[in-house]
């Protein structure tokens, strides 16, 4: 037995060492970021302590039985065939061993799902594949998406050390406040994760669930989508910043300055070529993931957009998919509480006019505002 | 015994069939269980290469060699196909050849139903892969076949509904089938608490089928007329709950856990015995535990869905009644260790595919427990920890457990040993595969990587490339399965009747290899 102990030293010392020199090797949880959090950290590290020590006993016994207790060591095998005091030990001692990791472990789910009192409140909407952010208090919205370039992703570009867990646009928080989060989806189920904070919470269409985390300092936080959302479900990281309050403050007025700015675009008119330029950047934003950059779709799965009876047909038809949605139960949504009406515009003006679809005219904001009439409410998120 | 079976043979009132007839119209238990265990093993080849196709994507970041819709695909039906088409037919299969040898019956109670059991099963399996031909390619909304995903799909989705009721049916006659065998067709003098404990625990999973099956069925009903006849059942918009699907689902889905692992400790229950030399530790104890699983596995549903976000009651009671779980489970592992103690041990191949299982699918446990906890889940729910929990126990567990049971009888089907230096190299290569493939899943789900993605943030680099080594050691070893298998129904040396030095039971009293007709006249146990 001495030797085993001593053997199993070794094995130890090797794994510590193997540990410490190649860092991308993790072993555990990320290293909690909030107090709920760290009491998971902890409740794990007690599991696992539990488990390994059952283990070792239980096959402890059993290595020692298949050593000692072979056919080619001559062993005779013994006639017992049950015991009632044995068997009531071994169903009472795991009973009571499970009594006391399940009281620690409800004082924790106590604790998440312990929403009240908070500082500020953020609604997120899980987006087939984006996420949409609202500070229901400061009147902050917008939307995070990947941030890493397709290039990246093909490998014909070398990869960021942040590949695939970038976004353009992070959520921001102050560091030690209560942000309570309301949880929901506007198409499939998504799920918001950020390990750091030990908030998991399914988005889900049609309901809000809430959750909670406090920021300990500091720092950025990374996380994924958790639900399987469809295609892109591995395309949809969740970045968040926790900052001073000072720069939480000028961040919600910087958001709040460019608002203002999209809201004044909605009431000019652009040329065609203004409109193509600021129309490609949210068709790669907002459509490429579908339709493909080069608008050749996934046939059977997604329609092309060069060439196709939308892109070039009336305006009116192209305006009324991209606000309203398409064919109802496709992936095609309506954008019409996704982009502004000068985004919408741009857009749809990029897409009568990039690659082999030379269609030569525009939408303008004016023509979007007048398609959204009364059904751009109906076209919402129905947990609005 | 061999000469009233040849005079059987010879009584010609319908002469058997031959070729491709003779397998499309058989009624014999022993035909039928052969016919469930090779579509099984043609399956298993089918999905293990979809594994394969998922690891080689996953060797390194960035999108190689296919699509990610392409991808969602692949891990959909590697779920549907190894669960529906290879352990739950292979299980059939060993109650078929099994049951009626093992309690002394002459067949199957319903042999017709029996033969429409297995036919329904290729049927199902045809609709499943031919799909991927379909536009818009095979079902990808996962296993689990969550709305408003799977309402968004083309049309191999409503196929693979139709897949998945088409299977539920030849899983609810099989069950019927096995219950009605066991209960009126045991042989004189073989009372219940004397079965096998390989019969007692199809007994017991055959209910759990026929309990859950007609659930699944209804929920995928649902999915169906959601699809297409505009109703709203998991629509909110339309006054429904996506979530309802789930727990739906999960109600049929955890049973159905305990549908894919209880033929395995009865089959592990028979096995370790034998090479121990020694009789079952606590017989009794085993037949309750099992039923207690069973009863359990029907309160424990939402475990899988505690990031739904439910009520504090609600969490902690599926938390609680989730742990409990682990007490007539550790009762088994106790018993297969206590059996062992003191025993008269030799290691043959399926003794060895036995020992891994009671070690390896106890670690499946272990990280079961994990999973139980309710705060833990938040942090591993949807992660690699739980890819690396479930293939424990359906890799190391249900599929070990396979092998160790066409080990154990296939010299009582062919009649030939099998080669042991072969089953050893297979043993050793399926162990040490299995396990670099899925343990260091652990350490990617703990680190924070989802499942179900199909490229992935740098840091998960090295876990994933050893996973895909592993997983090509593991597959490839397969085929040294296939050889073996196709080797001993060729020849090899002749297998005596009782096959096993240590085995008990009826099934070792009839000839090897065991005649097309056995026990027309019941035996008498005392």
């Amino acid at each position: 037995m001495k030797s085993m102990w001593q053997r199993a030293g070794v094995m130890g010392a090797v794994w510590a060492a193997s540990q410490s020199a190649l860092a991308d090797y993790a072993y555990n949880l990320q290293e909690p970021a909030s107090q709920v959090a760290r009491e998971v950290f902890h409740l794990h590290n007690l599991i696992m302590l539990v488990c390994v020590g059952i283990f070792i006993i239980v096959f402890g016994m059993m290595f020692y039985s298949l050593i000692k207790h072979r056919k080619s060591v001559g062993h005779k095998a013994a006639h017992f065939h049950e015991n009632t005091t044995v068997e009531i030990i071994w169903t009472i001692i795991p009973f009571i061993i499970l009594v006391g990791m399940a009281y620690p472990a409800a004082k924790v789910v106590i604790e998440m799902k312990d929403t009240s009192n908070p500082d500020m409140t953020v609604k997120i909407t899980g987006y087939q594949w984006k996420w949409g952010y609202d500070y229901l208090n400061e009147g902050v919205h917008f939307y995070s998406t990947l941030a890493t370039p397709r290039e990246q992703i093909d490998g014909t570009a070398a990869k960021d050390e942040h590949y695939l867990l970038e976004v353009d646009d992070p959520m921001v928080v102050p560091v030690g406040k209560r942000v309570r989060l309301l949880i929901t989806a506007n198409d499939v189920i998504h799920s918001w994760w950020v390990p750091a904070f030990g908030v998991k919470q399914d988005g889900i269409p049609g309901f809000i669930r809430d959750s909670w985390f406090k920021a300990d300092k500091i720092g950025t936080y990374r996380g994924q989508c958790a639900e399987l959302c469809g295609k892109d479900h591995g395309f949809m990281p969740i970045v968040v910043k926790v900052v001073s309050e000072e720069d939480y403050k000028a961040w919600v007025a910087k958001k709040k300055g460019s608002a203002q700015a999209a809201a004044a675009d909605n009431t000019k008119t652009f040329d065609v070529k203004e409109l193509v330029e600021r129309g490609e950047k949210v068709y790669q934003a907002n459509c490429a993931a579908c339709h493909q950059a080069n608008g050749t779709g996934l046939p059977g799965v997604f329609p092309a957009m060069n060439g196709s009876k939308v892109a070039t047909g009336p305006i009116a038809a192209h305006i009324n998919i991209v606000v309203h949605g398409g064919r109802p139960g496709t992936a095609m949504v309506g954008f019409a509480d996704r982009l502004s009406d000068a985004e919408i515009a741009a857009v749809v003006t990029y897409e009568r006019n990039a690659w082999d679809n030379k269609m030569g005219d525009a939408a303008q904001p004016a023509d979007i505002a007048a398609a959204r009439g009364g059904a751009a409410v109906a076209a919402a998120p129905a947990a609005q | 015994m061999s000469d009233a079976a040849h005079a059987h043979d010879d009584h010609g009132h319908h002469a058997h069939p031959t070729g491709i007839m003779r397998w499309l119209t058989t009624t014999n238990h022993k035909d039928i269980g052969s016919l469930y265990l090779w579509f099984s093993l043609i399956m298993l080849f089918t999905a293990g290469s979809m594994a394969l196709l998922i690891r080689s994507e996953l060797f390194e970041p960035g999108m190689q060699l296919m699509h990610p819709d392409f991808f969602n695909q692949l891990t959909t039906m590697h779920g549907l196909i190894m669960i529906f088409g290879v352990i739950m037919p292979a299980f059939t299969g060993f109650a078929n050849w099994q049951v009626p040898l093992m309690i002394g019956a002459p067949d199957m109670a319903f042999p017709r139903m029996n033969n429409w059991s297995f036919w329904l099963l290729p049927v199902a399996g045809i609709m499943l892969l031919g799909s991927f031909w379909l536009p818009g390619g095979a079902v990808a909304g996962g296993w689990t076949m969550y709305p408003p995903l799977f309402i968004q799909g083309g049309v191999s989705y409503d196929l693979t509904i139709l897949a998945v009721h088409i299977m539920g049916l030849s899983s609810i006659m099989g069950s019927i089938n096995i219950i009605t065998t066991i209960l009126n067709m045991r042989a004189p003098g073989l009372t219940l608490m004397k079965m096998p404990m390989f019969v007692w625990t199809w007994l017991i999973t055959a209910y759990l089928l026929i309990a859950t099956m007609p659930v699944l069925a209804g929920a995928v009903t649902m999915l169906l007329t959601d699809r297409n006849f505009g109703t709203h059942f998991f629509n909110a918009a339309g006054g429904g709950d996506p979530v309802m699907f789930q727990h739906i689902f999960w109600f049929f889905g955890h049973p159905e856990v305990y549908i894919l692992i209880l033929p395995a400790f009865g089959i592990v229950s028979q096995i370790i015995p034998t090479f121990s030399r020694k009789p079952l530790f606590g017989y009794a104890s085993m037949v309750y535990a099992t039923a207690s699983i069973a009863i359990l596995s029907f309160t424990v549903w939402a475990h899988h869905m505690f990031a739904v976000g439910m009520p504090v009651a609600a969490q902690l009671f599926f938390m609680f009644s989730t742990m409990l779980i682990a007490v007539p489970t550790g009762v088994k592992v106790f018993n297969w260790v206590a059996t062992m103690w003191k025993g008269s041990l030799t290691f043959e191949t399926p003794m060895l595919f036995a020992i891994a299982f009671v070690c390896l699918f106890t670690i499946g446990g272990f990280s079961g427990l994990v999973l139980a906890m309710a705060p833990v889940d938040i942090q591993l729910q949807d992660t690699y920890y739980v890819v690396a929990h479930f293939h424990y126990v359906l890799v190391s567990g249900a599929l070990f457990s396979i092998f160790a049971g066409i080990y154990y009888w296939l010299p009582k089907w062919t009649g030939h040993m099998y080669n042991e230096t072969l089953g050893k190299t297979h043993f050793w290569l399926s162990v040490i595969g299995m396990n670099i493939v899925f343990f260091p899943m652990h350490f990617l789900g703990l680190a924070g990587m989802p499942r179900r993605i199909p490229d992935y943030a740098l840091q998960f680099t090295e876990f994933n490339q050893i996973a895909t080594v592993g997983a090509f050691i593991f597959g490839f070893s397969q085929l040294i399965f296939l050889v073996l298998v196709l080797k001993t129904i060729k020849g090899g040396a002749k297998a005596s009747d009782q096959v096993w030095e240590g085995a008990q039971g009826l099934e070792w009293t009839v000839p090897s290899p065991a005649p097309y007709h056995t026990f027309e006249t019941a035996p008498v146990v005392k």
